[in-house]
């Protein structure tokens, strides 16, 4: 809760910073606080487990507003980590606009509120509160490019998806409030218990579900997606397809886990059918692109396919879900880090701008070549791992024909993720080397560090939602 | 004297919303012009107002109708934005009908 609170402030400063004309000090002050924001998220986590015997207790605060639990805690540390990596490449991204330097950051701060309190919502307020204000932002920052034809048509494709999606969710909300007579989540997640429920209470649950599959894009609600990653500016890109994708999936799954907790043989159809479509169309249609934002952005429909498995048994499955996540952004960072660097001053992303990048640049060529294979699945990286985890967990539920079709879609993932990694190592570059800049060198190297370590250690997230 | 909600019936409530809903829905797959698509979606989040005020009464509960005060306040702030960028692609195309809007393909 009190992480919460601690990072709108430290947006608010960020836009003081800039009146007072502190903009040198923006960014590192930024990343300081964030690690502090960590640090008390760290020892809010400890206090949970040292005063009870049960980890998921739940603490509530402000009328059981924000909640908090080991789910969310887990979250919120990922989260916080991935935007300090998003706010140290913001100056470099940006240098040609200097004086919208603390707009950007302080927008990415905001974003994370909204992220925070999607994961430790106690209160359906709090959750639809959070989604917008995560939703908002990312719209400012899909169009932050005004006079870039392609900048704007993202953010109104965005922005059009993202109100309709918006809609559908207030609409589920009010139908669950209707039927339940409460938006707290404990008080319908003991109406449902009790049972005798309207009709309507199941229409909510399921434009919920659709409104939140627009919003993590998932397949038969996906077609925004590759437009908006394509002509969004390209860190703004990382930011969608990292942070506010695994922040949506982490919203749909506590929602799931507490509103449908015994999950229905329909239901369990439905989520079959999104999953193997989003993975399938997700797979073959990055197959043929040659743009590598639009590429990523095909790629992160599958990867959202994988990630709806774990509404198939949602109270065993938060663990996996972290992982699963943590492994994906960290993964998407690395990639987009080096993708940032590779098309700086470039007019597109197209392949052929990677030729050759293993002479001109080996460390940012080695790097994608890790962040691609482990986002395929290849042993050691922690993306192997969050797969083995999740499909070993799904075949527990026994829907055997998901795990079939997910280990075909890995495979067929391995053909595009290597026609970039080809590009790098067997053409020839055609122009001279460009330096690589600090930000995005250590950011590109932490970030893939980081992905090893996991895949190293897996039980250290896994162990932390136990 | 019997409550006004009690005579008319909670279910009619629900249909009137849901029809005003499907109303901004169509108008958001139908129409091409930003603004009336705008509109639109105004619409949807108003019928889902309406129907949050009238559980507010049916519940005699207050939280629905606090709800309706932050789901206002969002849809301000979504517009706020959604028309700086409408600005935005009028300056440079001249124009806010969305199917000028066709450059990202593939």
């Amino acid at each position: 809760m009190n992480t919460l609170i601690a990072i709108a402030g430290l947006g608010i400063l960020c836009l003081i910073a800039e009146i007072f004309n502190l903009r040198k000090a923006i960014v590192p002050v930024t990343i300081i606080g964030l690690l502090a924001i960590l640090g008390l998220n760290v020892s809010e986590y400890m206090d949970l487990g040292l005063n009870t015997a049960i980890m998921e207790r739940n603490e509530g605060f402000y009328n059981n507003m924000i909640v908090n639990n080991s789910f969310g805690m887990a979250f919120t540390g990922l989260f916080i980590v991935l935007t300090i990596f998003l706010v140290a490449m913001t100056p470099e991204f940006h240098k040609g606009h200097k004086a919208k330097l603390s707009d950007f950051v302080a927008i990415k701060l905001f974003l994370l509120t909204g992220a925070i309190a999607m994961v430790s919502f106690g209160n359906l307020a709090m959750f639809f509160l959070g989604i917008e204000v995560l939703s908002i932002s990312l719209y400012i920052l899909a169009a932050s490019e005004p006079k870039n034809l392609k900048s704007n048509e993202a953010g109104m494709k965005y922005f059009l998806m993202g109100a309709f999606a918006s809609g559908i969710i207030l609409f589920g909300i009010a139908l669950i409030y209707g039927a339940t007579g409460s938006f707290d989540n404990a008080v319908i997640y003991s109406a449902i218990l009790s049972g005798d429920l309207p009709g309507w209470f199941f229409i909510g649950i399921v434009m919920l579900t659709i409104g939140l599959l627009f919003k993590i894009a998932a397949a038969p609600f996906h077609m925004w997606a590759p437009d908006v990653y394509e002509g969004s500016p390209a860190l703004n890109t990382a930011t969608m397809s990292t942070l506010a994708k695994v922040a949506s999936m982490a919203a749909f799954f506590k929602l799931m886990r507490s509103l449908n907790h015994e999950v229905s043989a329909s239901y369990v159809a439905i989520i079959i059918t999104v999953s193997i479509l989003s993975m399938t169309v997700g797979n073959f249609m990055a197959l043929k692109q040659n743009n590598v934002k639009r590429m990523l952005a095909f790629s992160g429909i599958s990867h959202a396919g994988f990630m709806l498995m774990v509404l198939l048994n949602p109270p065993a499955m938060s663990g996996v879900l972290f992982y699963y996540a943590a492994a994906y952004a960290l993964a998407g960072i690395a990639a987009f880090a080096v993708i940032l660097y590779v098309t700086a001053n470039k007019e597109n992303e197209d392949i052929y701008q990677f030729n050759g990048l293993g002479k001109t640049s080996p460390l940012m060529a080695a790097t994608l070549t890790l962040a691609l294979l482990s986002m395929a699945g290849i042993p050691i990286l922690s993306g192997f791992f969050a797969k083995f985890f999740l499909f070993s967990e799904v075949l527990k539920t026994g829907n055997v024909l998901i795990v079939i079709v997910a280990v075909a879609n890995s495979i067929v993932s391995v053909g595009y993720y290597f026609k970039l990694i080809l590009a790098m190592y067997t053409k020839d570059a055609a122009e001279n080397t460009q330096k690589v800049p600090a930000a995005y060198g250590i950011v590109a190297v932490l970030s893939i560090l980081l992905t090893i370590a996991i895949g190293l250690y897996p039980d250290a997230l896994l162990g932390l939602l136990k | 004297m019997e409550n006004i909600l009690q005579q008319i019936g909670i279910e009619n409530y629900i249909y009137l919303s849901t029809l005003l809903f499907c109303v901004g829905v169509f108008g958001v797959l139908y129409r091409r012009n930003a603004i009336v698509m705008f509109m639109s979606i105004e619409i949807m989040l108003n019928a889902v107002n309406l129907l949050l005020v009238a559980f507010s009464t049916y519940h005699q509960d207050a939280a629905g109708q606090v709800f309706v005060f932050f789901s206002m306040a969002v849809a301000a702030a979504e517009v706020a934005v959604g028309l700086a960028i409408l600005v935005a692609v009028y300056r440079n195309i001249k124009n806010i009908d969305i199917d000028n809007l066709k450059n990202l393909k593939g």
